[in-house]
């Protein structure tokens, strides 16, 4: 789930920072799960207009984590989850270090002094590390690999499911389901070193297995999107 | 320490119970203290393979709810030393077992024996998740047909998700496929898939091929597990299966149409 943190929460501030980092990519963070950190916030924010605001900028802003007595009384109160800043935080802060995994954006004026106050952090960024199947994916089995590309070093059974937001890579026989660019992105692909595949999908458009029997049923193949609709192509 | 080997398939019908008896019968012929048990709760089979259904007293649901215990409960073998039987309850269902009552008496039966076989029941709900979450290795049955083949792929997946090793994050089960009621005339005419075939699809190291045979369901009926009929081809298809099983390299056997005669070769026939 993406983390918010950020020092300065009046809804101008916010709104400002929101909409600059959301205009980057609309769709990745569109009707995202948003949790708000306040541990650099010492005053009880007015949850009931930032969870407004959250909506009209077509985020959900689920919860709060790091907050003291009062501030989850008062998140209580609007109807917000409290939840524990576990592990998982503390892992995603220290990989910020790493050249990319969480982007920063500074205040949208350049030379202005607050900058350094008015950061805005999320911890899911664009650029992340592709998730990577070591092993051949189970019938039954479903991988979804959320805001990235999918790796699968073994073969996709029949009756599994391996979706991914980016592009899906499998190196075994494609048996199962593939559904890349899942949140909508028409320009993700899908390859496979073997195509028997019952379904493949790139953003929402769709080929059963029937209509892949003839040319490329067997071979390497490249699953794209062009002109709006699905072609293939043999790896080479 | 005893090792744990699961017999499972998902589908039904496919040999579990069958290389079950012949495993544990192969094992204990191999000088190996071994210990079936049926985890075929109300649809116990186990018993009559082995033909001792007549001397089923107590069974394992019993022994797990404290009402009789191991020694009362174990049904030696006469035919074969060091091989006992846990039979299965036949009045009760599935959810009679728990993950602790199971736990329990494995424990108990590991102090003793070298090998414990679960034979477990067909599906993917709780009776089968019982029979293999604490395994140390799987004998995955499988037929050479399609819809065999998606099952054990489907409990092969659960082997790596659903079990003991895989919860507590030690080194995976040790997956067999065991190929049953192979018929390579059938695999040659197009109408069964290959080894290779299904080898392929589950990507998984072969332990034995047991040839589509009269003998398994002589065996069955007459209460007296395949492997013990040493002179037909199942019967020594589980005893190849055994060898690799404990670790020998034995070359396949029973995977070619048997040769033709002189005169049929001549004529094509």
């Amino acid at each position: 789930m993406s983390v918010l943190h950020c020092a300065d929460l009046s809804t101008a501030t916010l709104q400002k920072l929101l909409s600059a980092k959301l205009a980057q990519a609309p769709a990745f963070f569109l009707q995202a799960p948003i949790v708000l950190n306040l541990s650099d916030v010492s005053q009880t924010p007015d949850f009931a207009a930032l969870k407004n605001l959250f909506t009209e900028l077509k985020l959900v802003l689920v919860g709060v984590t790091a907050a003291n007595a009062e501030q989850k009384a008062a998140a209580h109160g609007a109807g917000l989850a409290v939840l524990q800043a576990g592990k998982a935080s503390v892992k995603s802060q220290t990989t910020a270090s790493t050249p990319q995994p969480a982007e920063s954006i500074a205040a949208t004026d350049p030379n202005s002094a607050k900058a350094a106050n008015n950061t805005v952090t999320t911890q899911v960024a664009v650029p992340m590390d592709s998730k990577v199947v070591e092993q051949t994916v189970r019938s039954g089995q479903q991988i979804y690999a959320k805001g990235t590309d999918l790796i699968v070093k073994g073969a996709v059974g029949a009756g599994a499911e391996v979706i991914a937001d980016g592009n899906i890579h499998i190196y075994g026989s494609l048996r199962g389901k593939a559904i890349a660019g899942a949140s909508g992105d028409t320009s993700k692909r899908i390859y496979c070193y073997n195509l028997q595949a019952e379904l493949v999908s790139i953003a929402g458009n769709y080929w059963l297995s029937d209509s892949l029997q003839d040319k490329f049923w067997g071979k390497s193949a490249c699953i794209k999107m062009q002109d709006d609709s699905l072609v293939i192509s043999e790896l080479v | 320490m005893a090792k744990i080997i699961v017999v499972t398939s998902g589908k039904g019908g496919v040999g579990k119970t069958t290389s079950s008896a012949a495993i544990g019968t192969g094992l204990a012929l191999a000088g190996h203290k071994t210990v079936i048990v049926d985890f075929d709760i109300g649809l116990r089979n186990l018993d009559l393979i082995m033909g001792c259904e007549r001397r089923v007293v107590y069974d394992f649901v019993n022994v797990i709810n404290g009402e009789a215990n191991l020694k009362q409960t174990l049904i030696k073998d006469k035919r074969t030393d060091n091989l006992f039987i846990l039979p299965a309850s036949q009045t009760r269902d599935k959810d009679a077992l728990t993950k602790e009552g199971v736990e329990k008496v494995l424990n108990e039966l590991a102090k003793e024996f070298d090998f414990i076989i679960c034979d477990s029941p067909a599906g993917i709900e709780s009776g089968a998740m019982m029979a293999l979450y604490f395994a140390d290795e799987a004998v995955v049955v499988t037929n050479p047909e399609v819809s065999s083949v998606r099952d054990s792929d489907r409990i092969l997946g659960m082997l790596s998700s659903k079990s003991r090793r895989a919860e507590q994050g030690l080194e995976g089960i040790k997956e067999h496929l065991l190929l049953t009621r192979y018929n390579p005339e059938r695999v040659e005419k197009g109408e069964m898939l290959s080894v290779e075939d299904v080898k392929e699809i589950l990507a998984i190291e072969l332990v034995g091929v047991i040839p589509e045979s009269q003998a398994v369901l002589n065996a069955s009926n007459s209460g007296q597990p395949v492997i013990l009929d040493k002179d037909s081809d199942a019967g020594q298809a589980y005893l190849d299966t055994i060898k690799r099983l404990l670790g020998e390299q034995v070359p396949f056997r029973f995977l070619n149409v048997e040769k033709k005669g002189f005169i049929k070769r001549i004529f094509g026939g």
